[in-house]
């Protein structure tokens, strides 16, 4: 009696180039499963410690209508991966356009090779990865169906237009209106070797002004802008005409303003994008990332005062509709409520996988990217000053001179802990009253110094969306305070 | 990854079964590594081999649309070309953007040495060998917090249905030191440094360290700097930043959208002192990035911006240059909406100068290395700025780093208190410029 071969249930890498491993290029779902589980465990056949992919799929639009005509559309189409090894706490990542499985297995192979790895001979026991049934935040929070109910092209333009119209009637000496809005439409499928399998859309959209005024020598530009990320419906319901009042208000108001005399003063600073100030002086100095090097001077305060005794600060992704929410990060982790500072102590830093491997503080589903050329990093989502007891009658009453922040334009904070953040609507403050408008204004400072110095915070908490470029590329964010005194920053000036 | 051949001829086949009679494409692929090392230790390796093109789409009725996508196979262009002609319906009416008149002009006969890459263990060796000469230069050089050593090959081209095809290779490899001090009582200090060549055996190491050497312990000595207004040297890197960050004042799209600092009558104006003259010249041989022609195919060429203070010309595209009734520049970036930038900035020399504008010799001068945020502190519609930096204040060749302090002024007021400039030129990454001297500038220290 002959006894056929007990066909072996292992499989082997040999058999790989019989197998189909075909998946759907428009769409990530468990048809994925195949594919990535035997990615990740030839990779960690390789001898990879960890192993993981992030594969993308972008759908952006952008708009802009300059005075009464809409001068760009422009759609943007964009697929690709990025395959993550760590070997010890060193880490490499490749990307590429490719999502065949032989791309990403040559993505794969890239990586390993830097890494000084090979992939296993052609005969080797593959052991594949067990990935979890997939968390599929996308179609258990009804976002499949986001991108076709998103305004049309058509209605992109008529809103648009019909914004601009309103802006140039609210507004005089006008030289350029500009109205524009973006709409990003992502996809994202995470597997790694521990298992991790998650799937999600976001869908994040942007609508705003930009107006310049001039009047002979005089000119001022204001700009605003509304950010979401859940809401489909978003542009067709922007209050333009509200927008339009307040931008026209603002640039008609600094057009003759004078230029701010440089010096130290006490200064308010508004709600909502106020909240600069400490996403630029504090909140990047909490990401892992600077831990990693030594670029914070917070790197040894956790559970020590680094602030004063009235502030309070959280950094979050699950805010409805803010700008920096998110149901998972980039390293498919949910996302979670983090409480940085209460009452001046440092209760956490924010962190991603690779910082929490590299400095011992657990991971907070802050690992965020641009999108799939980019590693992930430990980065901020919604971040916040708590509010406070005064109210904001009482924070201009303490203040017999100092400047009224009321719009802060862009900042950065550099490597020893300097910071400094543009002011582009200022007031001067005299007895407790606003007097007359001033421009020109840097606020500059040091992270540690600053802190000790937000003194007072009022009741009135609220948000706006922004922009933050860092090490993992440009991702939305929200930042957000109540009013709140600083008792003395210099202001750079004239 | 396709060939620029086979994208061409993906672009044709779907062009023709869309029923797209014209069309043109620019894109790009580029790979690309880099390498960043702590303390010895490689930390993170990245690698990108991607591709990108953008495709403008001409409907029955003139109109353009446009798309971008980084799916460069048969689908993608197909679904790319559906989607600009679907944009299409919502193109400008006036000023209809156009192939340019010199798609096809011969582009300048430039040999540019492409530099194959080099092995990645060869990039981690180098970084690690710098950081540690880095770290040993001084006792207080305690970190390099900020490093990376990158190598990319870049193949870009141009094509359209009239017959245009135009590509061409380029390979660049950059180093970047970024080093931190620590102090006992002392506050951290860093400065930096960074060179770009074609490759790695091309690259200046020893340059950048010795300059990130060097910068890091002049910051050592550090204090405050009483408020007030100053004689401002800016060192040409600082000069280029600012000059680029006003770009809209000779950039003719700007001026066209009304959101310049100048006007169509401002060629032939005096903008600047008669000291400064400033070229831009894409082909010049310091520029390693060096591209014979722009995003809609036009050459690319040495244009003279300011020449003894007096506006000459602007930055043109090809719908600029038609609407001021000028010649395109080769300064073009397709898109929804063509953009125009400058590429290779070039700031003639001055003379030798008296005792007044040596360094060596200059009284309570400030010299500014490195200007800071440059996205937040400039509003180039106004012509203000207001900008941290990094630099000295220098007394009868003595310099002392300063603390913290912020620049400002109007940039057109800046161009006119220039005082001086210096006979040798400084290359960058952006351009050549030597030192400028500028009178009466407002310095706000910290305290």
């Amino acid at each position: 009696m002959t006894v056929a071969p007990f066909p072996t249930p292992l499989l082997k890498t040999n058999d790989l180039l019989q197998r189909d491993y075909a998946a759907p290029r428009d769409r990530f779902d468990s048809a994925w499963e195949a594919t990535l589980s035997t990615l990740l465990g030839l990779g960690r056949a390789a001898g990879a410690d960890f192993v993981e992919f992030f594969l993308e799929r972008n759908n952006y639009i952008s708009c802009q209508a300059e005075d009464d005509a809409i001068t760009s559309l422009s759609p943007r189409l964009v697929t690709g991966a990025g395959v993550r090894v760590f070997l010890g706490k060193a880490d490499c990542y490749v990307s590429t356009n490719d999502l065949t499985f032989n791309g990403l297995k040559a993505a794969l192979d890239k990586a390993l090779a830097i890494m000084g790895l090979t992939l296993p001979g052609p005969h080797t026991n593959l052991a594949e990865i067990n990935l979890e049934l997939l968390r599929d935040y996308a179609t258990a929070k009804g976002k499949d169906a986001w991108l076709s109910q998103c305004s049309s092209m058509q209605e992109m333009g008529d809103v648009l237009l019909a914004a601009n119209g309103a802006l140039g009637q609210k507004a005089s000496h006008v030289q350029s209106r500009r109205a524009v809005y973006f709409r990003d439409w992502q996809e994202v499928l995470v597997a790694a070797s521990d298992g991790t399998f998650a799937r999600d859309i976001r869908l994040t959209q942007s609508v705003g002004y930009n107006l310049l005024c001039a009047d002979g020598e005089h000119r001022s530009s204001i700009g605003q802008r509304a950010g979401d990320t859940s809401d489909p419906a978003f542009l067709r319901n922007w209050d333009y005409a509200t927008a339009a009042a307040d931008v026209a208000e603002s640039a008609g108001k600094m057009l003759y303003a004078d230029y701010v005399e440089s010096g130290s003063y006490p200064v308010i600073m508004a709600n909502k994008f106020g909240g600069v100030i400490f996403h630029e002086a504090c909140g990047h100095l909490l990401e892992t990332t600077q831990i990693e090097r030594g670029t914070t001077p917070f790197i040894d305060k956790k559970g020590q005062k680094i602030a004063h005794e009235n502030l309070t600060a959280w950094d979050e992704g699950i805010s409805p509709d803010a700008f920096g929410t998110i149901d998972m990060d980039d390293e498919g982790m949910p996302a979670q409520r983090t409480l940085l500072i209460e009452n001046g102590v440092l209760k956490n830093f924010l962190s991603d996988r690779a910082g929490s491997m590299r400095t011992g503080h657990p991971r907070t589903g802050s690992g965020r990217r641009q999108g799939f050329t980019y590693a992930a990093a430990s980065r901020m989502r919604n971040t916040y000053i708590a509010p406070g007891d005064y109210s904001v009658e009482e924070l201009f009453a303490s203040v017999e001179k100092g400047i009224y922040c009321k719009q802060m334009g862009g900042g950065s904070v550099g490597p020893t802990g300097q910071f400094n953040f543009a002011v582009s609507e200022a007031y001067l403050i005299e007895n407790g009253q606003i007097t007359k408008p001033l421009k020109g204004a840097t606020l500059i400072g040091e992270a540690t110094e600053i802190m000790d110095k937000i003194s007072m915070c009022s009741n009135d908490l609220d948000l706006a969306a922004g922009f933050c470029g860092s090490i993992s590329g440009s991702i939305y964010v929200t930042v957000g305070q109540p009013h709140l005194k600083v008792d003395s920053i210099t202001v750079g000036g004239r | 990854m396709p060939t620029i051949q086979d994208i061409a001829t993906y672009a044709e086949s779907s062009a023709k079964k869309l029923g797209i009679v014209k069309y043109d494409v620019y894109g790009s692929s580029v790979d690309e590594t880099s390498v960043q090392v702590d303390k010895g230790d490689p930390k993170q390796v990245k690698a990108s081999n991607r591709s990108s093109v953008i495709v403008r789409v001409w409907n029955p009725d003139g109109k353009v649309g446009v798309t971008s996508t980084s799916d460069v196979d048969p689908l993608g262009m197909d679904l790319a070309l559906k989607t600009a002609q679907e944009a299409s319906a919502f193109g400008v009416d006036d000023h209809i953007p156009d192939f340019s008149p010199e798609a096809v002009a011969p582009t300048a006969d430039v040999q540019v040495e492409t530099v194959p890459p080099a092995p990645v263990g060869d990039l981690v060796s180098t970084l690690i060998d710098v950081e540690k000469q880095l770290l040993a230069a001084h006792p207080a050089i305690a970190s390099v917090p900020y490093n990376g050593l990158a190598q990319r090959a870049i193949d870009r081209f141009y094509l359209n249905s009239a017959g245009a095809l135009r590509q061409e290779a380029r390979s660049y490899t950059s180093l970047y030191l970024y080093s931190k001090t620590e102090q006992e009582g002392r506050k951290p200090r860093s400065a930096g440094a960074m060179r770009v060549n074609r490759g790695l055996p091309l690259l200046d190491i020893e340059g950048c360290l010795k300059e990130a050497t060097e910068k890091t312990i002049s910051h050592l000595d550090y204090d405050k700097v009483a408020s007030g207004k100053y004689r401002v040297v800016f060192s040409g890197e600082a000069f280029l930043s600012l000059l680029g960050a006003f770009s809209n004042m000779y950039n003719a799209q700007s001026i066209l959208d009304n959101r310049s600092l100048s006007t169509a009558d401002s060629l032939g104006t005096v903008v600047a002192s008669p000291l400064l003259s400033v070229y831009d010249d894409a082909l010049h041989p310091e520029n390693v990035s060096a591209e014979t022609f722009d995003g809609e195919g036009t050459p690319t060429r040495r244009v003279p911006i300011i020449e003894q203070g007096v506006l000459t010309q602007f930055l043109h595209s090809a719908g600029t240059a038609k609407r001021m009734g000028a010649t395109p520049t080769g300064h073009a970036s397709i898109g929804a909406k063509v953009s125009v930038s400058p590429s290779y900035y070039q700031v003639l020399p001055g003379a030798e100068a008296s005792s007044e504008f040596n360094l060596e010799t200059a009284e309570n001068v400030i010299f500014i290395d490195d200007l800071q945020a440059l996205h937040a502190g400039v509003n180039a519609l106004q012509g203000s700025f207001s900008l941290p930096f990094d630099g000295w204040l220098v007394n009868g060749g003595s310099r002392t780093s300063i603390e913290s302090a912020t620049v400002a002024g109007d940039f057109r007021e800046l161009l006119k208190a220039i005082v001086h400039v210096e006979p040798e030129a400084e290359i960058t990454p952006g351009g050549l410029c030597p030192r400028i001297w500028v009178d009466a500038l407002s310095i706000t220290g910290e305290g």
